[in-house]
């Protein structure tokens, strides 16, 4: 009995290796083949046999890869910032205020949550070129400033704190807006978390949108500029995969620091979401 | 005007295309990484020691930016020298043509994007597993079940939610396929021969590319009302109430 516990254990054990083989490959064979030059990615070698950091050098000095990190770096920021202070903002309101027709707005916020991208982006599209946004940071940030899923997720969380607890802030003189802010606000972090992460990795990811309001290089997201230089790139496959490692290394880098809290926002947006 | 463009809709073989395609990659993708996802999370919560080790490499692609795991793969996967085709050589079997086959190209970005979700199929049936009070198992194991009958008995019925939100995620995610279609054959986007195109895909190439913005609109109205039927459907059929 104790012996095929242990059998099963190490059969469990090899097939979650193996798994992890395959979901590490693909990140280890961009590595070795940025770190390569040319003629070498079609010799069918696994390890670089003369490593180099010229197709690095290339990126970063032909394309505006810094620049598109940058402007990939203040979307991200700017409406992640405006989604934890707006949603919290609004899911205050709806969980803890009295007033007329508050249900039908939260019935409306609700049914916006079902709504893809693919259909916003034509009217996004149609009033970004009436007000002269396309090709703009404000057009790349405005759609992504509040979300119904952030309102709908405060909001839940904001119904399980105690009403006393807002009650009494009142009684000692604290304005609404002091109440939401230094007793509602602090007690909702693990949320503000989970839903900051979701909103930045979102942010940070974003293609289609991206895609269609900008035009100029100066003005393109990560995810962008890499699709188009890869795109102009061809066959020079170890200069497509330093782009590649450029965008993906920071992003594993902080999520190893951080995969704990990353982790268990993803638990407690999916579970209780 | 009006509703000119519906009619269009039912003579365009390419949108009768898209949206077959997009019924298919949802077919294949949502069973297939709920599939997996649950196998991998039973694995790992038989092995306390490595959990939180795997559970962070299956998680890591999913919070790695889709345009460059996609370039990634379309690499991995290129039939001349790629890294997939110089395996599968290795092992004596025939390359394949993968995303240059009309065939083959579907079920090869399915597979990139069950890739990209794993770990966060996984991440939340572990979450699902652990909040499973023991006592359920205790006691059915002293009524005698076990494996497979403390699984279909226990497990599966009290993962429901779980399960129902993973699918309802999964395939409004699956319906709204783009990003990784255009990266995975960014020289023929939605090709070979249309076999891969989505939706998703031609409303873009409608509305930014030929400037159809109206005829676009039209083909959104339709995804939405996929979307919103679908979801309706799933919640109606899956959400089981349990009694134990």
């Amino acid at each position: 009995m104790k012996r095929q516990k242990r059998l099963g254990n190490f059969l469990a054990l090899l097939l979650l290796a193996l798994g992890g083989v395959v979901m590490v490959l693909p990140f280890v064979w961009m590595v070795l083949t940025s770190l390569k030059p040319f003629p070498e990615i079609f010799q069918l070698r696994f390890f670089p046999q003369e490593p180099t950091l010229d197709n690095y050098r290339q990126v970063l000095r032909e394309t505006g890869f810094l620049r598109w990190f940058w402007n990939s770096l203040l979307v991200a920021t700017i409406t992640t910032l405006s989604v934890l202070f707006f949603d919290s903002l609004a899911g205050y309101t709806l969980a803890r205020l009295r007033f007329p027709g508050k249900d039908l707005v939260f019935l409306l916020i609700l049914s916006t949550l079902m709504v893809p991208t693919e259909m916003l982006v034509i009217p996004w599209y149609v009033i970004s070129a009436e007000k002269g946004w396309i090709n703009t940071y404000w057009g790349l940030l405005f759609p992504g400033l509040m979300t119904a899923f952030g309102v709908f997720l405060m909001r839940q969380f904001f119904l399980t704190l105690p009403q006393d607890l807002f009650d009494a802030a009142r009684m000692d003189g604290l304005s609404e807006f002091g109440v939401f802010w230094r007793i509602g606000f602090p007690l909702v972090r693990p949320a503000l978390a989970a839903l900051g992460i979701f909103t930045f990795l979102g942010n940070w990811n974003a293609f289609l949108w991206p895609l269609i309001v900008i035009q100029t290089p100066d003005m393109r997201t990560l995810p962008v500029g890499i699709a188009l230089f890869s795109g102009e790139a061809g066959t020079a496959w170890n200069l497509i995969m330093a782009a590649s490692s450029l965008a993906v290394l920071p992003v594993l880098l902080v999520f190893f620091f951080f995969q704990r809290q990353i982790i268990e926002g993803v638990v407690l947006t999916g579970v209780k979401g | 005007m009006g509703l000119a463009h519906y009619h269009q809709l039912l003579e365009d073989a390419v949108f009768r295309r898209a949206l077959l395609n997009t019924f298919l990659y949802t077919l294949l993708g949502v069973p297939a990484q709920i599939f997996l996802g649950l196998a991998l999370a039973l694995l790992l919560q038989r092995t306390p020691i490595a959990r939180d080790f795997f559970r962070a490499v299956y998680f890591a692609p999913y919070v790695t930016p889709a345009v460059a795991v996609a370039w990634v793969w379309s690499w991995m996967l290129s039939p001349h020298f790629g890294l997939v085709n110089e395996v599968l050589v290795l092992l004596g079997l025939p390359p394949q043509p993968f995303l240059q086959s009309p065939s083959q190209a579907l079920p090869t970005v399915t597979w990139v994007v069950v890739w990209q979700n794993l770990g966060f199929q996984i991440v939340l049936f572990l979450a699902g597993l652990e909040s499973i009070p023991r006592q359920y198992y205790e006691a059915a194991r002293i009524d005698g079940a076990e494996g497979w009958r403390l699984f279909r008995h226990i497990t599966w019925p009290l993962l429901n939610p779980v399960l129902v939100f993973s699918a309802v995620i999964g395939t409004i995610g699956y319906l709204q396929l783009f990003t990784q279609v255009v990266n995975l054959n960014f020289t023929d986007q939605g090709g070979p021969l249309n076999s891969t195109l989505t939706l998703a895909l031609y409303i873009y190439q409608l509305a930014f590319l030929r400037f159809q913005l109206g005829y676009a609109a039209a083909v959104t109205a339709v995804l939405f009302a996929l979307i919103l039927l679908v979801t309706l459907i799933q919640l109606k059929l899956l959400t089981r109430r349990v009694e134990l």
